[in-house]
């Protein structure tokens, strides 16, 4: 990249500013080409998302896209607004993947968004009448020849049985005369009409599936491109009352707002149900659902312990390994680097696996080698002491490499200075290395912390919570509250995303608060030391 | 998005009220006609069939799917869902973006079907009477045909015939063997099941229905019924496990667990194993001879009723092109020579009778395996059977480890059926 000198530089004595015509910032190739490649993903995606947006008549998605776009174009083709120009690309992706996710968790928290409730209301009175198609009892079956007639798609239909032929319009059934059938019991040519090779007619699927041929009891509709049947709804939706009725039973299932589901008068619902908002239900349920309320001080009582052992103790054997290395002039110090970083550098996903395998009663590592016989994951005291070994573990590589760095950036003319002063190597490390390393590192021991109470992984690919007690199936010895509340909202029956969004507010509300006192310790701390 | 779905949708129920308006004795030629008009604006999917599987059956599909575009002039893509394909092939759906065509396991019909994203398909009697029957009940959900079956599949007992040559007559035999063998240092392990940390109420079902247990009562239709749980009533059965977990004989361990029990059998640890025709591979590669039966059951208890999983091809509701779909499904995967065809890319036991006939004849395998879901029930589809894994596993999980029987068969039905009233 090259760098020219900036003709602003050089600007005349302010006094003639106003005289002379603003001078030209000339440009370098690098800002040139940042600003093209801004410009170019920029438009790229509007051209990308706006189709999808059209089509779906999204026309708020629209604006925003219009909007957004026009804003970086604008920003980027200006000559002014250079502090907009690095701010903007950040401010985007942090809306896009930041706090485009949080509203959205928010706003599903409000509703019943869960299995049987995804869509919308039409389309469960929609999925509700077509499952309960079925073939008019007694009809033929249909052997189908897809044709068409002056540009108009007809169905033509050959009884099985009685192998009579008849074409199907919109308008109904009328005989046709003179067809041709061939082998299979289809209708080959027939005066009139042009019937469609099968390719053809796959071409005109979707007019295929549209055409519905009204009959006396109900409707033949096509099922595929080479069979027809008779069929009709049992279920219909009645928008006047608001409900479904069953044609064959009379039993009649009405709408409730609330619920999102078709309820009968004897409690029993249909299956299909919709979103609905359903206020602070999903935040109060933390609190009157038993479930949640009994658990959750010892649930969150062994959350705080697991994610504080694990940032301290990583942090603490990050910090020894790191200060072995520091300073002194071994060989082959940077292989040791390399061999401490390995469990950084392997798949957490998989690591974990290998570990809970390595805890097998009868056939784990562990065991084998300490000729042991311990069920780790059986009693609560070992299969916490084995979730937290496992975490230490996978975790003190990053405090390793953490630490590292910032003990590199510690002026040695500290040390020295407290050296000549008197100090004894560990007066050097607690007064002076100590508290200037935590400056740097306190900000990533909270979103460490934050991380760990949160460290879904851990367990889940570990222990699963276990080890449950008799007479307790649903919390764990080793449960967070994250892996609790997700079996809670995803296996106790149908998955209950709305729920689940509830819990993950209240889980970052509780983390948010953690982090914040955390943040308002080390600004004293900074104070002191600073 | 949502906006998307709903105009689908709007297009949809034209067609549908078309057919429901008809039923209820209306003229029906306003709201027909008007549907073919509207349609094709929202299809884009002409000539294009979407199919969504998971890794395995994917590589198998491939070359029927394209025969199948090659017979009618379309293009047919099948994708692989490697990851959660219920939860993204709804996701999708519900966004308009899903596929024509889904292949899964047939006890997901209930959640799909509660979803609104499958719809039934008309099987003639003619084709249905060419399944198995087990295989058209599993894929029968609320009296409606919800899918086309291909593959049907079952626990049965493998045995290592070096090691234990006559196949046990009951539970209690079984271990006699095991334990014989064991105590001659010739295997290790009594019985091979999965339980793992967690317990696997699918492996130990068998033994838990002939020890008497069950999960649901049955309507009067017979289907499984949500409202009537009764794990807390199968405390017997529980009792009977906790009798052949750690403080018993010690046949069943939470060592085991999925991911190590065909490997011990396979290295010749144990004698006997509770898998099904996935294992058959592993076991054959490692060059152990073996025979199939059906699962024991206990000297004077019911029969072992394993729950029988059946692979179904779905019509998605909100496909593109869904004439194609059913096309595929109702006419074309129920070929027998596309099932045998299948088949052979990827040996389960076929759902077709024909086809199964074939297969038999080529494998004795299949044959005994299917010989040994005879007892079998159709795994239930209803989505309140997910409330049973956990809490199940984890009751199943701590009588073997020595668990009161009654406290946990307790906790557990609390537990589900808490879950289920929510």
């Amino acid at each position: 990249m090259k760098t020219k000198p900036r003709a602003g530089n050089d600007s005349p004595p302010s006094g003639h500013r106003r005289a002379l015509p603003r001078p030209r910032r000339e440009l370098s190739t690098g800002f040139v080409v940042s600003r093209i490649l801004v410009l170019a993903v920029g438009s790229a995606v509007a051209f990308y998302a706006a189709p999808p947006l059209i089509a779906a008549e999204s026309w708020t998605g629209l604006t925003v896209l219009a909007a957004a776009t026009a804003l970086i174009a604008y920003v980027y083709l200006s000559r002014r607004h250079l502090p907009l120009k690095y701010l903007v690309p950040g401010t985007v992706f942090l809306i896009a993947f930041q706090i485009f996710p949080v509203l959205f968790t928010l706003s599903t928290a409000f509703t019943n968004f869960g299995e049987g409730h995804r869509g919308t209301k039409e389309e469960a009175i929609t999925s509700i009448q077509t499952s309960s198609v079925a073939q008019v009892p007694g009809s033929p079956e249909y052997n189908l020849s897809v044709a068409v007639r002056d540009g108009e798609l007809v169905f033509l239909l050959v009884d099985t049985a009685t192998k009579q032929v008849q074409a199907g319009t919109a308008t109904g059934l009328e005989p046709v005369s003179g067809a041709e059938l061939g082998l299979t019991g289809k209708v080959l040519s027939a005066p009139g009409f042009q019937v469609l090779t099968i390719p053809q007619a796959a071409a005109r699927g979707a007019e295929i599936s549209a055409l519905t041929v009204p009959t006396a009891a109900g409707a033949i509709k096509a099922n595929g491109l080479s069979r027809a049947f008779e069929g009709r709804a049992a279920k219909a939706y009645a928008p006047d009352c608001d409900c479904v009725t069953d044609s064959a039973t009379g039993q009649k299932w009405t709408a409730d707002p609330d619920e999102g589901a078709f309820v009968a008068a004897d409690g029993s619902r249909l299956a299909q149900g919709w979103q609905v908002n359903v206020g602070f239900s999903n935040f109060t349920r933390v609190f009157t659902d038993p479930r949640i309320s009994a658990h959750f001080l010892s649930l969150f009582a062994w959350d705080l312990l697991f994610a504080a052992a694990s940032v301290l103790g990583t942090f603490g054997i990050g910090l020894i390994a790191a200060l072995a290395l520091h300073g002194v002039k071994v060989r082959g110090t940077r292989l040791y680097r390399v061999l401490l970083v390995l469990p950084y550098a392997m798949p957490a996903f998989a690591m974990f696996l290998v570990w809970r395998d390595m805890f097998n009663t009868d056939f784990g590592l562990i065991n084998r080698v300490l000729g042991l016989h311990t069920d780790w994951f059986g009693e609560p005291v070992s299969a916490r002491f084995a979730v937290i070994l496992v975490n230490l573990w996978l975790g003190f590589p990053y405090m390793f490499l953490v630490t590292t760095g910032a003990l590199q950036a510690i002026p040695s003319e500290l040390g020295e200075a407290a050296r000549i002063d008197g100090a004894t190597p560990w007066h050097n490390f607690r007064r002076v290395t100590l508290p200037l390393l935590l400056i740097a590192v306190t900000p990533l021991l909270i979103s460490s912390f934050a991380f760990n109470f949160n460290n879904f992984n851990a367990i889940r690919l570990t222990t699963n919570g276990a080890p449950f007690s008799v007479d307790n199936t649903t919390v764990g010895g080793t449960d967070l509250l994250i892996t609790y509340t997700f079996r809670l909202a995803f296996e106790g029956g149908s998955a209950e995303f709305g729920f689940a969004a509830a819990i993950s507010v209240f889980i970052f509300i509780l983390v948010g608060i953690i982090s914040a006192l955390a943040f308002r310790r080390t600004r004293y701390q900074e104070e002191v030391y600073a | 998005m949502r906006k998307r779905a709903a105009g689908l949708s709007a297009a949809l129920l034209g067609i549908v009220l078309g057919l429901t308006a008809c039923g209820s004795d209306q003229p029906a030629a306003a709201p027909a006609d008007s549907a073919p008009a509207s349609a094709p604006a929202v299809d884009k999917g002409n000539g294009k069939l979407v199919i969504w599987a998971d890794p395995v059956r994917t590589a198998a599909l491939k070359p029927f799917t394209e025969q199948f575009g090659k017979e009618n002039g379309v293009t047919v893509e099948i994708k692989e869902i490697a990851e959660e394909l219920q939860n993204q092939f709804l996701t999708a759906s519900q966004q308009g973006s899903g596929p024509d065509v889904l292949i899964a396991a047939h006890d997901w019909i209930g959640n799909l079907v509660q979803n609104g994203s499958i719809d039934p398909v008309q099987l003639t009697a003619e084709q249905k009477s060419a399944f198995q029957e087990i295989a058209i009940k599993a894929v029968t959900f609320g009296g409606q045909t919800y899918g086309a079956p291909y593959a049907v599949e079952n626990l049965g007992l493998i045995r290592n015939t070096a090691l234990a040559p006559e196949a046990p007559a009951s539970v209690e035999a079984l271990i006699e063997s095991g334990q014989a063998l064991k105590k001659a240092g010739k295997v290790s392990e009594i019985l091979c099941v999965p339980v793992g940390q967690e317990g696997d109420a699918y492996h130990i079902y068998p033994f838990y229905s002939s020890a008497g247990g069950s999960l649901f009562g049955t309507t009067a239709s017979g289907d499984p019924d949500p409202t009537k749980i009764t794990v807390g009533d199968s405390a017997p059965a529980f009792t009977k496990l906790n009798e052949l977990g750690k403080k018993g004989v010690g046949a069943l361990k939470t060592s085991l667990g999925n991911d190590n029990t065909i490997a011990t059998f396979a290295s010749g640890k144990c004698a006997y194993l509770i898998s099904g025709p996935w294992a058959i591979a592993d076991v054959k590669k490692a060059g152990i001879s073996y025979d199939v039966t059906a699962v024991p059951a206990f000297d004077g208890g019911d029969p072992a009723t394993p729950f029988v999983g059946v692979q179904t091809f779905y019509v998605a509701s909100k496909g593109k092109s869904k004439a194609l779909a059913q096309e595929f499904v109702t006419n074309y995967v129920t070929n027998p020579d596309v099932a045998m065809a299948l088949y052979n890319a990827d040996p389960r036991p076929p759902a077709l009778t024909a086809a199964l006939d074939q297969a038999k004849a080529a494998n004795p395998d299949m044959g005994k395996f299917i010989e040994a879901g005879k007892t079998g029930i159709p795994m239930p589809a209803i989505p309140q059977m997910a409330a049973i894994w956990q809490p199940f596993g984890v009751a199943e999980a701590a009588v073997i480890n020595g668990g009161d029987p009654a406290k946990a068969a307790a906790a557990a039905n609390k537990a589900i059926t808490e879950a289920i009233e929510k």
